[in-house]
């Protein structure tokens, strides 16, 4: 249950559990039971909600920052990424395999304040040997979801 | 002008669907629960694959059995998935959808005056393929209280001396009625004892919720007596790309290959370029999807339940075939004042035969969102019968 149950609930956060017990053929209280569970042992982090932003008024500027640092001794790159993500205005850090170390992505509402990061922030960093800013033009796709999706039903009205 | 036709064809009635359809394609702001295709979109990599095969110029025609690597590749499939072994050269072909193979392999085996029995509520091809051949149809009318499975005194009762085959339609449309394998080996028993021939449609194989399915090639001594027939439509929701096949006795597959041959060519090239790919990396897509409708297949009991409206549990494809006698109106009836009254679109259950009288086919192959507005509607429209 618990697999069918994570893939239902990273799409639809909002279903109830009566209706969670409906499609995973379960009983309300099992649902109920294995949710906290999950939630407990940190397999569910948030309950977040995917907005399309540039459909607001509302200014904003995603970077993706590639970050490349020196190891520190005993503590491999988590002692670099805690500094790193200790920051409230850095919003995922990832460790990556290839060219750079950390994949940091910031939102802001101007180019200037992620400029202001990097530069005053994030370069002064001791073990940080360098960094490379992307800034994000425009979101096709945002967590499995095509944003500004058509959603036509293509099919005839009665088919055999 | 009548008396060019052919009166074979003209007496054949036509498809108690399309009926129904041109009443609804008049209807501008009805939601349907009549299709009988999936609401996927073929997944990306096997769509990619047809347009790279389009690029790459592969516009001709291919063999007439179909490509090498798709028959080698349905071999392995249906090793990997039934444990069948079917050799890629002499005992698969690669057909215009299931619906061909119907069609050819019935002309392939047919004398006429031999009889086929054909189990009902079922698709709505076998009987007219079945007259166009010269055969006689003998219709067996499955019942609800056996879950719509076909029994072996049923079949019995049908069986005469000029029984030629057997039409075997699990997982069923219109009812998702399966058979399981202790359904199956009492079937089969008989048609080894009466020296029959199946023709097994399981293009819904990959679609059922209990078990995974049993093949009636499976059982002893079944593998050499069965037409078996299956595609690409249900299972990787590739409706339009028209492709399906048949595996059977190398000496049934070459009469069927000459039919294709002279009325086909071949299955369409594009199409078997992607399913090639579908076959290859498809398995995780139609865990997906199957996982999306057994949830809605749930959803759908549940309401029924709470409405009050009898059905049994259907195991396969992706219909459910509610019982509407209690409101005492035939199922063309319910189903055409459910359209006018609430704008949502069933098919009536006598459009698969005349024992589909007093069901309705309610379709599956639409997201849960679609489906919680067809049911409330429906709650209306049940309420609204019940006080009359």
């Amino acid at each position: 249950m618990r697999e069918e149950l994570l893939a239902i609930i990273e799409k639809n956060s909002r279903i109830d559990f009566s209706e969670l017990a409906v499609l995973l053929g379960a009983k309300e209280e099992e649902v109920l039971k294995e949710i906290t569970a999950l939630e407990k042992e940190g397999i569910i982090c948030g309950y977040h909600t995917l907005i399309n932003w540039e459909k607001t008024s509302i200014e904003k500027v995603t970077a993706l920052i590639e970050v490349k640092v020196t190891p520190q001794r005993g503590q491999g790159f988590d002692k670099m990424a805690e500094r790193i993500y200790n920051y409230p205005e850095v919003r995922d850090v990832y460790l990556i395999s290839g060219g750079y170390d950390l994949l940091v992505t910031l939102e802001e509402k101007t180019l200037k304040e992620i400029a202001g990061f990097v530069s005053d922030k994030l370069s002064t960093l001791d073990s940080v040997l360098s960094t490379a800013t992307h800034f994000i033009l425009k979101k096709y796709k945002d967590h499995g979801t095509i944003l500004n999706e058509k959603n036509h039903d293509e099919r005839e009205v009665i088919t055999p | 002008m009548n008396k060019f036709l052919s009166e074979k064809v003209t007496s054949i009635k036509p498809s108690g669907i399309r009926k129904f359809f041109d009443i609804v394609s008049e209807m501008k702001d009805a939601i349907s629960l009549g299709v009988g295709e999936p609401d996927f979109d073929t997944p990306w990599h096997i769509r990619d694959e047809g347009i790279y095969a389009l690029e790459r110029g592969r516009t001709f025609y291919t063999s007439n059995a179909g490509l090498k690597d798709l028959r080698e590749e349905i071999s392995n499939y249906l090793k990997r998935t039934q444990n069948v072994s079917y050799d890629a050269n002499s005992e698969i072909l690669i057909t215009v959808g299931g619906s061909e193979a119907i069609d050819i392999g019935l002309r392939a085996v047919i004398n006429p005056g031999d009889e086929v029995i054909i189990p009902q509520p079922s698709y709505v091809s076998y009987e007219p393929c079945a007259v166009l051949t010269g055969a006689k149809p003998v219709i067996i009318n499955l019942k609800a209280e056996n879950d719509f499975r076909l029994k072996p005194e049923e079949l019995l009762d049908a069986i005469t001396e000029k029984t030629k085959v057997l039409i075997l339609p699990y997982p069923n449309n219109p009812t998702g009625a399966i058979m399981e394998r202790e359904d199956l080996e009492k079937i089969a028993q008989i048609i080894r004892e009466k020296d029959i021939l199946v023709m097994s449609d399981e293009i819904y194989a990959a679609l059922t919720y209990k078990e995974k399915h049993v093949s009636i090639t499976e059982l002893e001594g079944m593998k050499e007596r069965t037409i078996l027939i299956n595609g690409f439509s249900k299972a990787y929701a590739m409706t339009g790309w028209r492709l399906g096949y048949a595996c059977g006795p190398k000496e049934i597959i070459q009469q069927m290959t000459k039919i294709h041959q002279y009325a086909i060519m071949c299955a369409p090239t594009t199409s078997q370029y992607a399913a090639v790919e579908a076959l290859k990396h498809g398995d995780a897509d139609v865990e997906t999807m199957r996982q999306a409708y057994n949830q809605r297949r749930r959803f759908l009991l549940n309401a029924f339940r709470e409405m009050n409206l009898e059905c049994f549990e259907p195991y396969g494809a992706f219909y459910v075939f509610p019982s509407i006698k209690e409101f005492n109106m035939t199922s063309e009836e319910f189903a055409t004042r459910f359209l006018r009254e609430e704008k949502v679109a069933v098919v009536p259950g006598t459009a698969f035969g005349d024992c589909g009288e007093g069901y309705l086919r309610i379709s599956y192959a639409y997201s849960i969102e679609n489906l919680k507005i067809a049911i409330q509607r429906l709650k209306n429209f049940v309420e609204k019968l019940r006080n009359e």
